[in-house]
């Protein structure tokens, strides 16, 4: 119970830095840049729920970024919602989707999910593209997303949208931190490391993976939504096979092991797409090459490697004081004979 | 929703000769592509994610070597050929490396390629689109069958791709370099013991698998507009014909791209906004009943 509340502190006193950004009257660029950084930090976060914890390596993940925008930019557009209930059914709309392309995908090895999931990506920014007098094709939805006040908040207001994004950002944060320190996650771990033993042990493995793919899909719904809700818009590309690359990339960055690695990689990714736009038009080949030298010349992710070599030092320093201890204990085995 | 066009379409035989050349066509260069990515996966276990790069660059050499020639057969040979030489060095320089690693970093390898190549393809031929028009050896009049009108060049097309496909079958099947690569695919180390270079071999099928992707970006090159990304789309069509026609099939591959071909050309038709998601059910359905696929080794899933 005590790792729990210590999350539990930690989350709240993330939130607390959260909501002290703006009190520092920081420039709104840096807001700005949180707030991104929020939206696709819960895409990364999810996502690193399937391809660290559990081993799904799914290249389609950007699908529910864009199904929670697009189901909670067209709920506000008709103007039948308030923004409480639009963000429920945008993450109704998110699970079912899941359920409908996890069922089919959950139960094929490694490198059929990998492609499959980008299939099933494809296919839906094709009709997002295609359906153009619902989904306003490749322009998105225009026209801006109403924000009507709730419950005396007015998310019109830029410091107000900010709270309540950071807020549902770390509501969402705490969940899949508290997911993966539950019985449950640790059966995620199992099915990602032996699946087989997992089946033996009894463990219903398509079911836990599917629940895993629901979950991790309507995060990254609600990662959406606050991209939605702060850019007072939906694009077909927050759904395009890149943005799902990007996120992969961000793991990547920030490496899987470590439970807020992806956030971190979302932060290294975000500065260094902001750095190479300044220099060069040519971003994509920036960052080509970068993943080049991660992947081929570091093998993982660089706080991966930081984490794996603090191991490493604090087994030899334990080791140290073993091998010390051994030897003082023989010294007065010695000393005493 | 339009059935009845499709309906009428398919009383009048012209329609039907139009409707079957398109979808040959499409089905043509979804085979070559996906031909491509099934023997890679088939003998090195890997998803070459990047195989729509290779198709988009045969595209773009094939329209390079055109304006310089002015022969179109020269062109295709070409594009084919330093296509092919590019995925050697492709497998021997960046994805040998990850063969023994987890999908997450071949899926990475292959990403940061497709970035490369897309932004490097806009800085050498710049980012609108380009177009090659009809070759001067096919600017013949068009050839009439039942009323249908047939352009001379796709005739070529589909004659074309099913001579590479039926060469590749035999290649693989009937010669000791087949025997060779299909004895790796089951077992690389133990080809190896018997004292063949078996890396060679990876390079060499991925050369092939490449090449072949050269020649479908060479053959698409006259009827498609060039654009960088253009490979991205045919890319997940040929992963769908992989998954309906087995992993590791060739003949697979070929029945499968028939089928999502003319389910392009007469479902443009008769549902045009649905041809994505029939296509999509066609995989789910076999996924469901035949998850290996219909040409598909059961163990080979």
């Amino acid at each position: 119970m005590t790792g729990r509340w210590r999350d539990l502190a930690l989350a709240g006193a993330g939130l607390v830095i959260l909501l002290l950004v703006p009190l520092f009257g920081a420039p709104p660029a840096i807001r700005d840049f949180i707030m991104f950084g929020m939206a696709y930090g819960l895409l990364a976060m999810s996502l690193n729920l399937l391809i660290g914890y559990s081993g799904l390596v799914s290249f389609g993940h950007a699908m529910f970024f864009a199904s929670g925008a697009y189901a909670f930019g067209l709920a506000m557009q008709s103007g039948k919602f308030s923004i409480p209930a639009a963000f429920a059914l945008a993450i109704v709309f998110t699970a079912v989707l899941a359920l409908i392309v996890g069922a089919i995908c959950v139960r094929l090895n490694e490198i059929y999910f990998a492609f499959l999931t980008l299939a099933f990506q494809m296919l839906f920014y094709n009709v997002i593209l295609g359906w153009v007098s619902f989904t306003g094709g490749d322009q998105g939805l225009m026209g801006g997303i109403p924000r009507p006040k709730f419950l005396g908040i007015d998310l019109a207001d830029r410091t107000q949208l900010y709270v309540f994004c950071s807020v549902a950002f770390i509501i969402c944060i705490a969940i899949l931190r508290q997911l993966v320190t539950s019985p449950f996650g640790y059966t995620l771990r199992l099915i990602r490391d032996n699946q087989e033993r997992a089946a033996f042990l009894g463990v219903n493995v398509p079911l836990v993976k599917l629940t895993c793919f629901v979950i991790s899909a309507c995060v990254a719904g609600v990662g959406g939504i606050l991209l939605t809700l702060f850019v007072s818009g939906a694009y077909p590309n927050f759904g395009f096979w890149t943005t799902s690359g990007e996120a992969i990339f961000m793991i990547l960055l920030g490496g899987s092991n470590v439970f807020l690695g992806p956030l971190v990689g979302t932060v290294i990714l975000r500065l260094l797409n902001d750095i190479t736009v300044t220099y060069t038009s040519h971003t994509e080949l920036v960052l080509g090459i970068v993943i080049l030298i991660l992947v081929l010349g570091l093998r993982k992710g660089p706080l991966d490697l930081i984490a794996e070599r603090l191991e490493n030092r604090r087994q030899a320093a334990a080791q140290a004081v073993r091998d010390a201890a051994d030897a003082g204990a023989a010294d007065t085995r010695k000393g005493g004979s | 929703m339009d059935l009845d066009a499709l309906m009428r379409c398919v009383g009048t035989t012209s329609c039907i000769v139009t409707q079957l050349t398109s979808g040959m066509i499409i089905g043509m260069l979804l085979f070559l592509i996906a031909s491509g990515v099934t023997l890679i996966f088939g003998v090195l276990n890997v998803i070459n994610f990047a195989h729509g790069s290779l198709y988009m660059i045969g595209a773009y050499a094939a329209w390079t070597f055109y304006q310089l020639t002015g022969s179109y057969f020269i062109s295709a040979l070409g594009a084919a050929v330093a296509v092919g030489m590019l995925g050697v060095l492709f497998e021997r320089f960046l994805m040998s490396k990850v063969y023994g690693s987890n999908v997450l970093m071949q899926l990475l390898v292959c990403y940061a390629v497709v970035l490369i190549s897309d932004d490097l393809i806009k800085i050498i031929w710049g980012p609108v689109s380009l177009s090659m028009g009809m070759p001067v050896e096919f600017r013949l009049p068009p050839l009439r069958f039942f009323g249908g009108v047939v352009p001379p060049f796709y005739i070529f097309m589909i004659v074309a791709a099913m001579a590479i496909g039926l060469l590749l079958w035999l290649v693989i099947a009937r010669t000791r370099f087949g025997n060779i690569v299909r004895a790796a695919a089951v077992n690389g180390p133990m080809v190896s013991a018997l004292g063949i270079r078996v890396n060679l071999y990876y390079a060499a099928v991925f050369g092939i698998g490449s090449a072949l992707a050269g020649a479908a970006g060479a053959l698409a090159a006259p009827v498609r507009s060039l654009t960088p990304g253009m490979g991205f789309s045919i890319l997940i069509e040929s992963f769908i014909v992989t998954v309906i026609g087995g992993m590791g099939s060739i003949v697979g591959a070929f029945v499968a791209s028939i089928i999502i071909g003319l389910t392009r050309s007469f479902g443009s038709i008769g549902f045009p906004l649905f041809v994505d998601g029939v296509m999509f059910l066609i995989m789910a359905l076999v996924l469901i009943f035949k998850p290996s696929g219909l040409f598909g080794r059961p163990h080979n899933k």
